[in-house]
């Protein structure tokens, strides 16, 4: 038994490993296609990407992206289809920059109450998404896409001059109220010249260990992953799925909430019309890569950092760094077709594997049937 | 996958009183038609003066045309959702593949002829169809995801050739985020008819030249891509409905082992089924670039696959209902474009009054909660047109994204997708 859970552990490694590989070679290929030199490119991403002041820019991102990916991971749990992170923490960090804005409160109280009312956003936003499922039928694919471009609508309708925002004369940016200075989260030094550290990753850390615990270790998140195994099983042992649905798209959006925390906490401090946008459908590239898991899902974070910081250097190369988006791409599909190619296999390896060992018992126990047979 | 699979388990309730099927008879469409309309004229009538042309507008023959231009590229979309579907696989790659579509559509339009273009953008949907359908059919990647991965593939792609292909090409419009201008594709208006209808359009006679102004619309400046995407409605409902290809091809999605058992190469009408719909889906993208705006633009679909998407589930799967569908997206979606704050105005009445009745009909069937939610609704949107004198412009593009959710809110209910939609398939491993 030992040694098949080693097995297990090679294959869980095999896919992203073979999926990263395939990705390159293709990446490389469109590289070579549009006459560009593609090895050299990897090979400038890697050395700029290793780089100390790379590495915080990584750090800091990857904040970002880990949350995004574990808001989404919440519902691919169950097979809930949470494609609205993107509007709800857009919409999240939209109301919680001006709340915070308006208020004057002492950091202790006013940090908390941010991203509270970054929470509460998110989640209210997705519970409409989560209500039409639950007594309307509608799937949530349809109806978060849906409140993606709304919320979108309704930032540009609310992000203009004396509605709930103040445009810059000298810059002519709109933005909201800047936040108080006592409301800025603490940073971690990195040392020398460098940027420093976002504070806001330890909270990126301790919701990674609160996901791993609520969905491995609680009743609740038994049920949760019972019911995106099965629903109609679920139904049958007692399990309220309704009631599922509609909390686990709660947390999802409540978590949604966060991605824009780090941003508007740790650099920008208010809300202005490039507030980084589209961070959700990266989320969802990430769940996928790091297969739903809090630690691959960090692991995909970094690399999509990586990538995105690569990129950039590209650019002074005379190289354009829209390969990247290319790349993601290309990883996400190969990624998924790898994890289902491995599947399959280790299946067939654990039926073989079953099958043999029957086949051995009976012959031990029985052996006159087995001629029989 | 459970995406919408608690939509259909609801509509069949047993013990209920046999209920009438979710198909309408194409005669209670138009009695629908024509009430709405009576029922506009007599509000416009009711309105006061500032008001009427608000009201007016409602059923312009500009207003009009531009839904229809707007519900062509929903409707292909939709059309491509409806082949997949059909077959069994779940398209929310669509999205991708339109953009597919505007890219190369644009790609080759420029540098030859827009039919050239055409024929590119056809076959760029088609690629990403493929793509699709290797992932999904012989892979068995979970459908949703497989899009979704397709979606974020085909953006940057075309991020990225627009920059390698387009930005050199500055001297003649070309930019990193646009092609170069893109030839006309003819249209067509109807002689006589069009002007016809236009003068009587214009005399604003009670119901008369609303009726004038809905043909007018119609005849008036019809791009041959129209056409050839209303035939390709025709010839989707002849060829997936009346032969024995399209049975079979609907079998796979409703029972692929069925299926198997009579000899259907079920891989093969998926293969089949999945690139046409990225081929359909990219001639919607195709008429966004060349009809539309004539340039290939970053950002030009704007989450039209999926409204195509949810035009498709509001159309119950069916040709006739997804053309309704496109339509009234493609209607609200056309509001933004006309300066559409006082027109929606207007139509907040109207969808009152609609919900009122459904309010009524709620309480006549005695299902107390609904009907009040409704009329809630009702009151709430009679208020809202009171004590307002437009919509700001703003939140007018918000319209097809709002009348979406309402719309599934209202109906999904009632739908029934094909059976096997969205379930893996292994041949030889049916049960």
């Amino acid at each position: 038994m030992k040694k098949f859970d080693k097995e297990r552990v090679l294959l869980a490694v095999a896919a992203p490993a073979l999926a990263l590989v395939a990705a390159f070679l293709l990446t490389a290929l469109v590289l070579a296609a549009t006459g560009k030199a593609p090895f050299n490119a990897f090979g400038i991403m890697f050395d700029y990407g290793v780089k100390a002041d790379s590495q915080v820019y990584i750090l800091n991102k990857a904040t970002t992206y880990y949350l995004a990916g574990l808001a989404v991971a919440i519902g691919f749990r169950m097979n809930l289809f949470n494609i609205g992170v993107d509007g709800q923490y857009r919409l999240a960090a939209f109301f919680a920059a001006v709340v915070g804005g308006a208020l004057q409160l002492p950091g202790l109280v006013q940090i908390p109450l941010i991203i509270l009312v970054a929470m509460l956003v998110g989640a209210m936003w997705a519970s409409i998404a989560g209500l039409l499922k639950v007594y309307r039928g509608v799937s949530e694919v349809i109806s978060t896409i849906m409140l993606n471009s709304l919320s979108s609508i309704l930032i540009s309708y609310l992000l203009v001059d004396g509605r709930l925002a103040d445009l810059d004369k000298q810059t002519n940016i709109v933005s909201t109220d800047p936040l108080p200075s006592s409301s800025h989260f603490f940073t971690i030094p990195a040392g020398g010249d460098l940027d420093p550290v976002f504070g806001f990753i330890v909270v990126a850390v301790l919701a990674g260990v609160g996901f791993w615990f609520l969905l491995g270790r609680t009743r609740f998140g038994f049920d949760l992953r019972a019911v995106g195994r099965s629903e109609s099983a679920a139904q049958a042992s007692g399990v309220d799925v309704k009631r599922m649905v509609l909390t686990s798209m709660l947390l999802s959006g409540a978590m949604a909430g966060l991605i824009g925390m780090p941003t508007l906490l740790n650099d920008t401090h208010q809300f202005t019309s490039d507030f980084p946008a589209g961070i959700g459908f990266t989320g969802i590239a990430i769940a996928l890569l790091g297969r739903n898991n809090p630690v691959g899902i960090a692991l995909a974070a970094v690399l999509w950092g990586f990538l995105e910081r690569g990129a950039n250097r590209l650019e002074f190369e005379g190289y354009d760094k829209e390969i990247v988006g290319v790349m993601q791409g290309v990883i996400v599909l190969c990624v998924v077709i790898a994890y289902e190619l491995v599947r399959r296999y280790g299946l067939k390896r654990q039926q073989q594997r079953v099958g043999a060992e029957l086949a051995a018992q009976a012959r031990k126990t029985d052996p006159e049937k087995e001629v029989a047979v | 996958m459970s995406a919408t699979a608690t939509a259909t388990k609801d509509s069949t309730a047993p013990g209920k009183a046999p209920k009438r099927g979710p198909r309408m008879s194409v005669a209670t469409v138009l009695l629908i038609i024509a009430g709405a309309l009576v029922a506009l004229s007599v509000l416009r009538a009711l309105a006061g003066g500032d008001q009427q042309s608000a009201f007016e507008n409602i059923t312009s023959s500009g207003q009009v045309g531009a839904a229809l231009s707007m519900a062509v590229p929903i409707g292909l979309a939709g059309l491509g959702g409806l082949w997949a579907e059909r077959a069994g696989v779940v398209n929310i790659g669509l999205e991708g593949m339109m953009i597919l579509g505007t890219f190369f559509g644009a790609w080759a339009g420029y540098q030859t002829n827009p039919w050239v273009g055409v024929l590119a953008g056809v076959l760029g949907g088609a690629v990403g169809g493929l793509v699709h359908a290797v992932a999904t059919v012989t892979f068995g990647v979970d459908h949703i995801i497989s899009g979704v991965a397709i979606n974020i593939l085909a953006l940057g792609a075309t991020t990225y050739l627009a920059k390698r292909w387009f930005e050199p090409l500055s001297n003649i419009g070309g930019s990193p985020k646009q092609s170069p201008q893109v030839d006309d594709i003819a249209s067509f208006t109807v002689p006589g008819l069009s002007d016809g209808l236009a003068t009587v359009e214009n005399h604003h006679w009670f119901l008369v030249s609303d009726l004038a102004g809905l043909l007018g619309g119609l005849v008036t400046d019809i791009s041959a891509l129209t056409i050839v995407s209303i035939l390709l409605f025709a010839g989707t409902f002849f060829v997936l409905w009346k032969t024995s290809f399209g049975l079979r091809l609907r079998s796979c999605g409703e029972n692929p082992t069925a299926a198997e058992s009579l000899g259907v190469n079920v891989y093969l009408y998926k293969y089949a089924a999945v690139v046409i719909s990225g081929g359909l889906a990219g001639l919607g993208g195709v008429f966004l670039a060349l009809v539309r705006s004539h340039i290939y633009n970053e950002g030009q679909t704007g989450g039209r696959g999926y409204i195509g998407l949810a035009a498709m589930l509001f159309g119950n799967w069916r040709p006739g209902g997804l053309a309704m569908g496109a339509g009234l997206f493609g209607y609200s979606d056309a509001l933004q474009l006309r300066n559409g704050g006082p027109t929606v105005h207007a139509l907040l009445l109207l969808v009152a009054l609609g919900l009122a009745l459904l309010a009524g009909w709620r309480l006549y069937r005695k299902r107390y909660v609904a009907g009040a939610v409704c009329g809630g609704a009702a009151v709430l949107l009679v208020l809202w047109y009171a004590l307002t004198d437009t919509v700001a412009n703003d939140l007018v593009p918000a319209t097809p994204y709002i009348v979406t959710l309402l719309v599934m809110g209202l109906a999904a209910q009632r739908l029934r997708m094909p059976k096997a939609n969205n379930r893996p398939y292994r041949k030889g491993q049916g049960t």
